[in-house]
């Protein structure tokens, strides 16, 4: 699995950084998580509102921090 | 990724195979009448903050009325509360508001738009649509590549940080409704003004090839269903997070509003910042444009400003200019616009809060 957050690096972007792979190590599922700040990468997949969260090319959350519990219903 | 494929994707923020809408119950009458009665005690409460904060200062802490210490600690205890109490009821609403209204949403009901309606509707959106300024950048080649104009882009980029619930509430607790109003409306004129310009310019080639040559990239997200339990929640979610982090500087905003109501001498203002100093404005949006600060920070002191002799256009100015350009934007904004556009942009703005802040200073 691979967790992309996209942002160019705002408080809020940082938290759902950090809140993403606070998840990944609770629940143990192989996953890399990758920081995208570069504002070409993240206009081609579509995203423009920041934060956003993609796995494995699927947006999952576009303009805001995501809620843990959701996080963890993304992993499994 | 395959367009079509992002459309079908379920939604995973908050519709209802997500935990988070599970935990969100229907809205029970109960809840109703619960809402309805904190609304009544907010009012109570609201009401009896000025007897209370007099009783503190003069009887409690026994200071002399019309000492200078006794204003500024009045002034603080009667304004701290009155501006959190108003912020939390605000932002409250304000965030309910925003659940209708998404960047997506609003690009797809400008992308049709022609110019000069284009214009108008951008500002008005960027008063209700959530908008971060750290997302300006993606928010811009968003709106662009899905064919919004040049022009009605940068109105929603003005209007959307300068005109916001925040501003609109520390000015009418601190100054009343009709400043409030004022600025509010020529926060609004501005940006659809500064937009119009910049789109009749045609400036389009100033935007950096990269962004010229993307192709539109689809909606990523599909629209999201919510209840109102979820958007009572979202407003809740404002409260906790935009309250959380201005209350700071509200307070040492009303801290330093305090001490120049209490220690500055009347009509000490009105020599630098007074109506008839005819170089007061552009003075005021040169100090302005660079300086960086919430509206939460600046309401308080302008409020104390205006107190002593300063001219209304004049301290407005000041604070267009510190919210709506700042330095850390131009700075980002360089990643998608050639340094003309930025300079163009710059200029444009400032010269439409000029003609505010002398509009004001001659008419008032």
């Amino acid at each position: 699995m691979h967790i992309k957050v996209m942002g160019p690096g705002c408080p809020k972007c940082t938290e759902a950084e950090k809140l993403i792979k606070a998840a990944v190590a609770e629940t143990g599922v192989a996953a890399t998580v990758e920081k995208v700040t570069d504002f070409q990468e993240i206009a081609k997949h579509g995203v423009f509102s920041t934060p956003a969260v993609v796995i494995d090319g699927q947006i999952k959350c576009v303009g805001k921090v995501p809620t843990k519990a959701e996080v963890v219903a993304w992993l499994h | 990724m395959e367009r079509s494929e992002l459309a079908n994707a379920p939604c995973p923020c908050g519709n209802d195979n997500t935990p988070n809408a599970v935990v969100a119950q229907p809205w029970s009458f109960l809840q109703a009448l619960l809402g309805i009665a904190g609304l009544a005690a907010w009012f109570v409460v609201y009401r009896q903050l000025e007897p209370m904060a007099t009783y503190l200062t003069y009887g409690l802490f026994g200071l002399t009325a019309g000492s200078r210490l006794g204003g500024a600690v009045q002034f603080f205890l009667y304004d701290s509360p009155k501006v959190m109490m108003l912020l939390t009821l605000v932002v409250f609403g304000v965030g309910i508001i925003r659940s209708f209204f998404t960047p997506e949403k609003t690009r797809a009901i400008l992308a049709g738009k022609s110019e000069a309606v284009g214009n108008v509707l951008a500002a008005c959106l960027g008063i209700v649509t959530p908008f971060c300024s750290c997302s300006a950048v993606p928010l811009f080649i968003g709106f662009v590549t899905a064919g919004v104009p040049l022009g009605v882009t940068f109105s929603f980029l003005i209007s959307a940080p300068m005109v916001n619930e925040v501003a609109l509430v520390l000015l009418y607790g601190l100054l009343g409704w009709r400043v409030a109003a004022l600025y509010l409306g020529t926060g609004l004129l501005v940006a659809i003004f500064a937009g119009w310009v910049i789109g009749r310019l045609g400036m389009e080639r100033h935007v950096e090839l990269w962004v010229r040559q993307m192709l539109a990239s689809g909606a990523g997200m599909p629209e999201e269903r919510l209840s109102w339990a979820d958007r009572i929640e979202r407003g809740k979610g404002a409260v906790r997070e935009i309250v959380a982090k201005v209350w700071p500087y509200v307070i040492a905003g009303i801290a330093i509003g305090a001490f120049i109501h209490g220690y500055v001498p009347e009509g000490f203002m009105a020599r630098i910042m007074g109506k008839s100093v005819w170089w007061s404005v552009p003075v005021a949006v040169l100090i302005g444009v660079p300086m960086y600060s919430n509206a939460a920070g600046i309401v308080p002191v302008i409020h104390a400003l205006l107190e002593k002799g300063a001219a209304l256009g004049t301290v407005l100015a000041f604070m267009m200019s510190v919210i709506a350009l700042s330095l850390p934007e131009l700075v980002i904004l360089r990643k998608v616009l050639m340094p003309r556009l930025i300079a163009v942009f710059v200029g444009v703005v400032a010269a439409g809060i000029l003609l505010v802040g002398y509009l004001f200073n001659t008419m008032l």
